[in-house]
C-alpha cells in the first residue's frame, strides 16, 4: 500500500507513549477539548483511534465540556460491519475540532431506517446522515451490451438513493452525505468492461456520474470514496477475504484514511476548512537558498527535475488561490532579497501580486505566521504553513498549534501531493464569491492605503462609493448564505449553524425575517457580506436569531445600514421591538458591543457571558453611512404578516 | 522467532487490543476469558497480529484458531 495514503505521512507521527497520555488525560489545565485535539493530531492507527474514541465517547456519557469542539451527531446508514468504523470516525473528527457523535442502527437496516418516521436514525435527529454503502447495496443486475437496460438499471439505483433521502428529509431534516461507490476490481471482459454498456464496472461509472450530478444540485454533500479509493488502488481497497469473514467493506488499513475523509467533510461543513496557505520560500517555492545562490542559482526552471518539483508547488498554490484560498508568505531572508526573484525570475509562476501577505524578515516563522493572521483578520486555525524545514515545522506546531503545518518528505517531487492529500481546504460547496475572495483581500489593502491617504474615516467611506443591497432568502443566494452562516466565526452574534434545509426553511417561512446583503464599492463588488434572520417572538417582537457579517467589510458602518435596513421591514410589518442575543464563543469578542454601539439597552446577562438587548423600533434612528441603498425582493409591506 | 519472543509480542498486542494491561497470555487463554473477545475484537486482535508479525492468514486458519496457543503454533510456522 502507499504508505502517504495508508499511514497518513503527512501528519507527525504518534507518540511512542500515546497509551500513557491517554491516560493522564485531564491532569492539566488546559481545556479538554484542545488536549484530545492534540492527542488526535498525529497519524493513529485502528487500535489507538478506538482507545481515543472511548475516552471521547465516556467524557461525554459524563457530561463533560469537550470545548472548543464543534458538537456534530451523524447518522450512519450502511450495508455492511461498521462497528470498527465508528470509534475511527469519532476520534478523527477530534483531529478536525468537531465533538462528533454517531447514531448507529443495527446492521443492514438502511431503508428501514431511512423510510421510517421513528427510526432510530431519523429519531435521533442527527445534523447529517452518512449513507456508506458500497456497490454491494445495489441492485445490479449485469445487462451485457444492452444500452436500454443498463441505463434502466441506474437510474432504478438513482431513484432508490433518492428514496432514501427523502425519507430522511421528511423524517429528520438532517443533510444526506452520499458516498460515491468504489468499482469492483474483478472485470469480465478486461478493458471492455470500461465501454461495453451492463457490465459492473460500466454500472457503477453510471451510478457514481449520475449521483453526482444530483447531488451537486440537491444542497446534500458528496463524499469521493470512489475517487480515494482509485487514489490508493481499487485492488488494495476491497479486501475480498475481510468481507467475507465479516463484512468489512474495505481494507482494515484504511479505516484511518476513510475517518479522516469523513472527519474532514463534516468539519468542512461546519465551516473549519483552511483559508490560507502560507508559504515558505527557500527550497520550498524555490530550489536553493536566495541569499546564497542569488537569482541564478535558484532552481526554478522547466526542463530541471527539481525545478519542476517546484514550480508544481508554485502552480498548486495559484490554483488553490484561483478557488479561493488566500496566499501569504513568511521567509528567513531580508525583504528585498526575498522578493526579487518574484519581480525578475522568468519562470515563477507566483506573482508579488498573488500574496496577500509577505513577510520576509529574520523573526521568528510563529510571530510571522501571527502578523499574517492579524493583517488578513483571521483566526490561526485558517492557516496551513508549507516549509521544507522540519525545524521550523516543529517549532510553529509547537508554539502555534492551532495553525496546520504538513510533514513533508525529504524529496520536493512530492511536496504538492502531500499538500493536497492532508486535505486542508475540503470544501463542500462552491460559490462564486470564492472564486474572487483571494482578490477581495488584496483590495482591501488597497483600501487601507487609501485610507492613509484621505485621512477621516468618513471622508475614506464615502471615496469608497458605496452601494449596499438588501434582499430576502432565494435560492440564487442560497449557497453562499449556507457557507456563511456556517463559516463565520468572527463577526458572528449567535453562532448559529443551519444546514441547507434549514436555511430554506426560514425562506419559505413567512413568519421569520431574513436578509441577504451584498456590497459594492469602487474595487469591485464585495459579494455577499451579511446574513440576518429575524424570528417571532412575542407579540410584535422579532428576535434576531441571526446576525453576521465578513470581516472583509469591517468599519464600513454595513451594520448601521442592516439595522437601518431591518428597522424598515419592523416597522412595515407593525414589529415594536426588536430583541437581539449576543452569545459568547472563543472567537466573536470582535462582537462584544454590537448592541450597544447600533443604540440597543442590555436586558440581561448569564454567567456565560451572553447578554441580551432590546431596541424599541419606534424612534430608532441608528446612524447612516455614505452608500447607496437598494432594496428588492421584499413582499410588499402590507403582505408580510405581523408576528 | 522462538516461543517465549513470540508470546511476549502478543501479551504487547493483547493488552492493546483489549486496552487491558492485566492480561496474561497463557496457551489455554480463549475468548470466553476475556472481557471483550467478541467476534469483532477477535477481528482486529488477528489483523494486528498479522501486521506486527508481517505475515497473513488464510480464511480457514482463522476459522480454526480456538485458543492462543494454535495461534502460537501459525506465528511460529510462519517466523
Amino acid at each position: 500500500m502507499n504508505p502517504l495514503y495508508a499511514e497518513l505521512q503527512w501528519l507527525p507521527r504518534a507518540p511512542q507513549d500515546f497509551a500513557g497520555r491517554l491516560k493522564a488525560l485531564g491532569t492539566s489545565a488546559s481545556p479538554l477539548g484542545r488536549e484530545l485535539q492534540a492527542l488526535a493530531l498525529p497519524a493513529l492507527d485502528l487500535n489507538q483511534l478506538m482507545k481515543l474514541a472511548k475516552v471521547i465517547d465516556r467524557a461525554r456519557c459524563e457530561g463533560k465540556s469537550l470545548e472548543p469542539f464543534v458538537p456534530f451527531r451523524m447518522g450512519v446508514l450502511s450495508n455492511s460491519t461498521i462497528d470498527m468504523l465508528v470509534p475511527a470516525l469519532t476520534a478523527s473528527a477530534a483531529r478536525h475540532g468537531v465533538a462528533l457523535e454517531v447514531v448507529q442502527p443495527a446492521y443492514d437496516q438502511v431503508a428501514q431506517e431511512a423510510l421510517t418516521p421513528d427510526s432510530k436514525i431519523n429519531s435521533s435527529k442527527p445534523d447529517a446522515v452518512l449513507l456508506a454503502l458500497d456497490y454491494r447495496a445495489l441492485p445490479l443486475k449485469l445487462t451485457l451490451g444492452d444500452a436500454e437496460a443498463s441505463s434502466a438499471i441506474v437510474q432504478g439505483v438513482i431513484g432508490y438513493l433518492q428514496a432514501l433521502r427523502n425519507g430522511i428529509k421528511t423524517h429528520s431534516n438532517a443533510v444526506c452525505i452520499f458516498q460515491t461507490f468504489a468499482p469492483p476490481v474483478e472485470t469480465l471482459f478486461g478493458s471492455l468492461d470500461r465501454a461495453l454498456p451492463g457490465t459492473l464496472r460500466n454500472l457503477v461509472d453510471g451510478i457514481n456520474r449520475e449521483l453526482a450530478n444530483f447531488v451537486l444540485g440537491s444542497g446534500d454533500v458528496l463524499l469521493d470514496i470512489a475517487g480515494l479509493a482509485e487514489t490508493v488502488g481499487l485492488a488494495d481497497w476491497h479486501n475480498t477475504q475481510l468481507w467475507n469473514m465479516a463484512k468489512f467493506p474495505f481494507s482494515d488499513e484504511l479505516i484511518p484514511l476513510y475517518a479522516d475523509h469523513v472527519a474532514r467533510t463534516v468539519a468542512a461543513m461546519r465551516g473549519k476548512s483552511r483559508k490560507v496557505l502560507i508559504l515558505d520560500l527557500d527550497n520550498t517555492v524555490w530550489g536553493g537558498v536566495i541569499g546564497d545562490d542569488g537569482i541564478e542559482g535558484i532552481q526554478i526552471a522547466q526542463g530541471d527535475a527539481r525545478g519542476e518539483a517546484h514550480l508544481a508547488v508554485q502552480r498548486l498554490a495559484l490554483d488553490l488561490r484561483q478557488r479561493g484560498i488566500m496566499l501569504a508568505v513568511s521567509s528567513k531572508n531580508t525583504d528585498e532579497v526575498a522578493r526579487e526573484p518574484f519581480e525578475k525570475h522568468p519562470e515563477m509562476l507566483l506573482k508579488l501580486d498573488h500574496i496577500a501577505v509577505f513577510q520576509a524578515n529574520w523573526n521568528d516563522k510563529a510571530t510571522n505566521i501571527q502578523a499574517i493572521a492579524e493583517e488578513l483578520s483571521l483566526g490561526l486555525d485558517a492557516m496551513v504553513f508549507l516549509d521544507d524545514n522540519p525545524v521550523e515545522r516543529g517549532l510553529v506546531r509547537k508554539l502555534l498549534p492551532q495553525v496546520a503545518v504538513p510533514e513533508l518528505p525529504e524529496d520536493p517531487a512530492w511536496y504538492a501531493r502531500y499538500l493536497t492529500a492532508a486535505g486542508y481546504f475540503e470544501a463542500v460547496a462552491f460559490a462564486d464569491e470564492d472564486l474572487k475572495r483571494a482578490g477581495f483581500y488584496q483590495d482591501n489593502a488597497k483600501r487601507a492605503n487609501l485610507q492613509k491617504q484621505v485621512g477621516g474615516v468618513d471622508a475614506y467611506l464615502a471615496s469608497l462609493d458605496m452601494t449596499i443591497t438588501f434582499q430576502p432568502f432565494d435560492a440564487t443566494g442560497r449557497a453562499r448564505i449556507v457557507q456563511l452562516i456556517n463559516k463565520s466565526n468572527q463577526y458572528n452574534l449567535t453562532t448559529r449553524r443551519y444546514t441547507d434545509p434549514e436555511v430554506v426553511a426560514a425562506e419559505s417561512d413567512p413568519q421569520v425575517f431574513t436578509l441577504q446583503v451584498r456590497l459594492a464599492d469602487i474595487f469591485g463588488d464585495n459579494g455577499m457580506i451579511s446574513v440576518v434572520i429575524c424570528r417571532p417572538g412575542e407579540d410584535g417582537v422579532w428576535e434576531i436569531d441571526t446576525w453576521l457579517m465578513s470581516c472583509r467589510v469591517l468599519g464600513r458602518k454595513v451594520e448601521h445600514m442592516v439595522l437601518r435596513e431591518i428597522l424598515e421591514h419592523a416597522r412595515a410589518a407593525g414589529i415594536h421591538k426588536l430583541i437581539g442575543t449576543y452569545r459568547p464563543t472563543d472567537r466573536n469578542k470582535l462582537v462584544v458591543d454590537h448592541y450597544l454601539k447600533l443604540g440597543f439597552t442590555k436586558v440581561g446577562e448569564e454567567n456565560s457571558g451572553l447578554t441580551r438587548w432590546e431596541l424599541p423600533v419606534a424612534g430608532a434612528e441608528p446612524e447612516s453611512a455614505p452608500m447607496k441603498v437598494v432594496s428588492h425582493g421584499f413582499a410588499p409591506a402590507g403582505e408580510i404578516p405581523k408576528a | 522467532m522462538d516461543e517465549a519472543q513470540i508470546y511476549a509480542r502478543l501479551a504487547e498486542i493483547f493488552q492493546d487490543v483489549f486496552d487491558d494491561d492485566s492480561i496474561a497470555v497463557t496457551p489455554d487463554l480463549t475468548a470466553k476469558d476475556v472481557d471483550g473477545w467478541d467476534s469483532l475484537t477477535h477481528i482486529r486482535l488477528i489483523l494486528t497480529v498479522e501486521k506486527a508479525f508481517k505475515i497473513k492468514f488464510s480464511t480457514s486458519e482463522i476459522g480454526k484458531l480456538e485458543k492462543v496457543g494454535d495461534l502460537v503454533a501459525l506465528i511460529k510456522q510462519r517466523t
